[in-house]
């Protein structure tokens, strides 16, 4: 039902090959100009290296440097932060978007945290727990958790009341509202912005290693910029892209087949 | 009594049939920008047994409250609800409800769906099943036991709702505009066949809407609801066949009792119309 110019109407859908042909496209486009730029020698390699020179680079930092022990403490890093805070974010949003009380007692003191970065309270942590994992994995937790618990409230505020009252009337209490209701209609928002605040994780990451670490993925940025192995730098952020692309297709993936009943569209 | 017109009092007609349902002097009021609005004036009127009652009114009249307060959903600020002789003191299952709005379960099937109140109620696997079994054939719904609320219709989806509420079997069945969103042939569709699911079961029913066509082709009796403060104005008992088919709609007893009703509430937004002249006089 595509009419001329169709593929620019609003909101408008288009054909699953020409979505993934543009998106290769935009890759492929950006690759194009940095090699463009380098090859022709407009921008000197120290400022930016080749494509080629940063595959080399990155080859090397497999062999030579142990990437992979890095990547793992990166990983690791993230994962235990982010579990951690998703734990304790998951109950406390869902009551605190179910419950007044529970709003009314943690919503203002949320808010109020949530807007001081968590790279303002690098130095606190340091001095509360050292320089260690703990201290990383803090950062981390401090980052996400807030505007993660805030958000899922958010999304279980998004529960229709008549869907709870029509509950009721069919012999479901009080609590089992909460079993029956509240979370099967949030579990699709939640698994959504458990998505969204996973790459926030990684921003904290980088913050946290950055500051007083000796693995991960931030630090080797760190470490390479001191001896001006620009390709190093490169490569270390390109490493944390595609690790984020892939942990977002796992999320999306694990979202098309736990909610079948939200329909095959792209998740939101 | 074929012919008369009753009065329109809100006395009963003192027929010995059970009383299922009492409402007895229940009133709403809530405070809105400070000032105490009544939502529902002093409101008594009793339901019988398998009586099919329509509420009639306007929108702002207090129905969907009246019909929140007896599923108890919301508390009266006065008055109460009795069912059986006990007081109505929360939402239960012994009072099924159909709303307006689309209320399925969106990550449950349809038969998940019609099924939920028997699985809270703890029912076995082959109960639950034989239950949405026949309720889906009962809506017509075959081949779509399977499919999610997003797949289906408006008609369908309300079908869907009406054989959940009633495959919990309630005492009574509430029903709040329960066609209000849908097309006028789907309407008349869902009307007939909600007479057809009703003549198996009998239940007690409390339907509410502002289509005055629909409240005399379903209902036994019709109250006539007031807006602001919602009131019941008049009890018209509906003296029709109880096999309603569409062509019952252009009869003439039909247009009798319809035009009664329609000179009531023309009366009425008269009186409304002039009462609000004289407050901004």
């Amino acid at each position: 039902m595509m009419k001329k110019g169709g593929v620019f109407i609003p909101k408008g859908d288009i054909p699953r090959p020409l979505y993934w042909s543009l998106a290769v496209l935009s890759f492929f486009l950006l690759l194009l100009l940095w090699g463009g730029l380098t090859y022709s020698g407009v921008v000197t390699p120290i400022f930016l290296p080749s494509p080629g020179q940063v595959i080399r680079d990155g080859f090397l930092l497999f062999t030579e440097f142990n990437l992979l022990q890095d990547i793992g403490a990166s990983v690791f890093r993230v994962t235990a932060g982010f579990l951690l805070a998703a734990a304790l974010a998951v109950p406390l949003g869902v009551l605190m978007g179910s419950l007044r009380v529970w709003e009314a007692f943690f919503e203002p003191m949320l808010g109020f945290i949530r807007y001081i970065p968590a790279s303002a309270f690098i130095p606190l942590f340091i001095l509360w727990l050292g320089i260690g994992e703990s201290e990383k994995i803090a950062v981390i937790f401090f980052g996400t958790f807030f505007p993660l618990t805030l958000m899922i409230m958010d999304v279980t505020k998004n529960v229709p009341q008549d869907l709870i009252d029509t509950a009721y009337t069919l012999g479901v209490s009080r609590l089992g509202v909460f079993r029956r209701v509240i979370l099967p209609f949030s579990l699709p928002g939640i698994v959504d912005t458990l998505r969204i605040t996973f790459g926030w994780a990684w921003t904290y990451l980088v913050v946290a290693e950055i500051v007083a670490a000796g693995s991960g993925l931030g630090y080797m940025i760190m470490q390479a910029q001191r001896f001006l192995k620009t390709g190093y730098i490169i490569f270390g952020i390109v490493v944390i892209g595609v690790i984020g692309i892939i942990i977002d297709m796992s999320f999306k993936l694990l979202h098309a087949r736990l909610f079948p009943w939200l329909g095959r569209g792209r998740g939101r | 009594m074929p012919g008369c017109f009753p009065g329109w009092a809100g006395e009963g007609d003192g027929k010995a049939m059970a009383e299922k349902l009492v409402i007895s002097g229940v009133s709403k009021n809530f405070i809105a920008k400070k000032r105490q609005v009544v939502a529902l004036a002093d409101t008594s009127f009793t339901v019988a047994e398998n009586e099919f009652v329509t509420l009639l009114g306007p929108s702002g009249c207090g129905k969907s409250t009246l019909l929140k307060i007896i599923a108890g959903l919301e508390e009266p600020s006065s008055g109460k609800v009795l069912l059986d002789g006990r007081e109505i003191t929360g939402p239960g299952r012994d009072r099924g409800m159909v709303f307006q709005s689309y209320t399925l379960f969106p990550w449950l099937t349809v038969r998940e769906n019609i099924e939920f109140g028997l699985d809270v109620a703890g029912r076995s696997r082959g109960e639950k099943r034989e239950v949405s079994e026949h309720y889906i054939q009962k809506i017509g719904l075959q081949g779509f036991a399977d499919a999610y609320p997003r797949e289906l219709s408006g008609g369908m989806t309300q079908r869907v709702a009406i054989a959940r509420a009633l495959a919990n079997d309630p005492e009574v069945l509430l029903m709040d505009e329960p066609f209000g969103a849908l097309d006028a042939q789907t309407r008349a569709v869902m009307q007939e066949l909600l007479l057809d699911v009703w003549d198996e079961s009998h239940k007690t029913i409390i339907f509410v809407t502002h289509d005055v066509d629909e409240a005399v082709f379903i209902g036994d009796t019709v109250y006539v609801m007031t807006a602001r403060p919602g009131r019941i104005k008049a009890r018209i008992p509906v003296d029709l066949p109880p096999q309603r088919t569409f062509d019952l709609k252009v009869a003439p007893e039909f247009l009798a009792i319809k035009k009664e009703i329609l000179s009531l509430i023309r009366e009425e937004a008269w009186k409304a119309a002039g009462a609000s002249d004289q407050q901004f006089a």
